[in-house]
């Protein structure tokens, strides 16, 4: 099974443990900074820490150790890291608010410089709802549909790129739906279902093409366990987010008097 | 303590989200029939199938449209009930309607325009198959005859 002449020909060293130092960096900056942060504000809650942990450890799974190797030759291998590196790990990273301790760790100028940054146009592109699925389930249709998942094996960088690419439009795609860190450019609830709704059928149809049509150099049975976790998995995760998106909703939309009274003074709701 | 003046009130809310009602049933009814169809005839029975090899592309698109809308309905319309109950404004009757209808209405599509038309996958892959097809869409007439007496008689008085 274990084709050893490619991997060394792509150069793959990545199961030792020098693959997952940045990952540990990141797992020491977020608890370093939570305890400082500690001593001079409010506690920062514990469950963001152990959040944070558990999406730095499932990023990890995806791309060093023995997931990630068995993934170059095995496509279900591959799908589950997929939907940890893409789905999972930006879910609990997000939900670990890192840009909210961030900004309450560094000092107050480069605090501003961030917020400031947060505000320009290009991150209110990239952070609306639909630029954020086009990257990530577009993303996903190119790689799946074209030559380029082959390509990825043959190319270091290629797999690097499309790697952070997965990491990157997943997390973006989480914070542009629901809102724990700080948000400047916030959209209507209804904009956000209906965008999530396409993008969660964009990568269920992935996963039924993906069973029927096997990207080049995938065994078709291989492709249809594959396509078939994509399918579920990502149903798993994505009920998640929804469970957020609609929880976030009713926090906002509590009425503030009896909607009786609201309807004969203003004559609407919400 | 209840008063009677809160009763009114309550009552007034119920008929002014009337609307709401509807659609959180409906909401839930779709996404109940969708679970349903995912859990007993996907995975317990092995009936239907993941991937139909004669499934039109169009046939793609719709489950995969109806099937993510099935789970955010589901949750939504949960969602829905929970902000009723908080505005004393449930009207479970006409809840249930909503419920009827909106799963009726999903069933008698799956079974024809998605079974039949887009050919996504057949309700049971034998030979007598029509069978099956009647009991599926008469099942779902009933529902929408259920679903739509109930909404008939919980009209809002305003």
């Amino acid at each position: 099974m274990h084709d050893h002449h490619t991997h060394e020909a792509a150069g793959w060293v990545w199961t030792d443990l020098a693959g997952f130092l940045p990952f540990a960096a990141a797992i020491a900056l977020y608890i370093s900074a939570a305890i400082l942060s500690s001593r001079q504000r409010r506690k920062w809650p514990n469950y963001r820490t152990v959040l944070w942990v558990l999406g730095v450890l499932c990023a990890a799974a995806a791309v060093t150790g023995p997931l990630a190797e068995r993934a170059h030759t095995d496509f279900t291998a591959h799908m589950l890291g997929h939907l940890l590196l893409g789905m999972l790990a930006p879910l609990l990273l997000v939900l670990s608010a890192p840009m909210t301790l961030f900004l309450r760790s560094v000092p107050v100028s480069l605090g501003r410089k961030t917020s400031g940054l947060l505000k320009s146009r290009p991150v209110r592109f990239l952070s609306d709802p639909i630029t954020a699925s086009v990257l990530n389930i577009g993303g996903l249709w190119l790689l799946y549909t074209t030559t380029l998942y082959s390509a990825m094996h043959d190319s270091l960088l290629l797999h690097i790129v499309i790697h952070f690419h997965v990491f990157a439009a997943g997390y973006l795609f989480t914070i542009s739906m629901i809102y724990i860190d700080p948000a400047s450019h916030r959209t209507p609830f209804l904009y956000r279902a209906v965008v999530l709704i396409a993008a969660l059928a964009g990568h269920g149809i992935l996963s039924k093409y993906i069973y029927a049509n096997p990207p080049a150099g995938v065994a078709p049975q291989q492709a249809e366990s594959g396509g078939m976790l994509m399918y579920y998995g990502g149903d798993a995760i994505d009920v998640m987010i929804i469970i957020i998106l609609c929880y976030q909703w009713y926090k906002a939309a509590k009425p503030r008097t009896s909607s009786y009274e609201m309807k004969t003074s203003e004559g609407a709701v919400q | 303590m209840t008063t009677l003046k809160d009763r009114r009130y309550a009552h007034e809310d119920r008929s002014y989200h009337s609307a709401r009602n509807f659609w959180s049933g409906f909401l839930v009814g779709l996404g109940f029939v969708a679970f349903f169809d995912e859990t007993v005839f996907h995975q317990l029975l092995h009936w239907h199938h993941f991937y139909d090899r004669s499934t039109t592309d169009v046939g793609l698109v719709s489950d995969g449209l109806f099937h993510a809308f099935s789970w955010f309905a589901t949750v939504g319309g949960l969602f829905l009930v929970a902000d009723l109950r908080r505005r004393k404004a449930f009207w479970k009757k006409r809840w249930i309607g909503g419920i009827f209808l909106g799963a009726g209405i999903f069933q008698l599509y799956d079974g024809t325009i998605q079974h039949k038309v887009l050919r996504i996958h057949q309700i049971r892959y034998v030979e007598n198959v029509v069978i099956y097809d009647v009991i599926w869409n008469a099942t779902a007439v009933v529902m929408i005859i259920i679903g739509a007496y109930l909404v008939a008689k919980t009209r809002p008085k305003m």
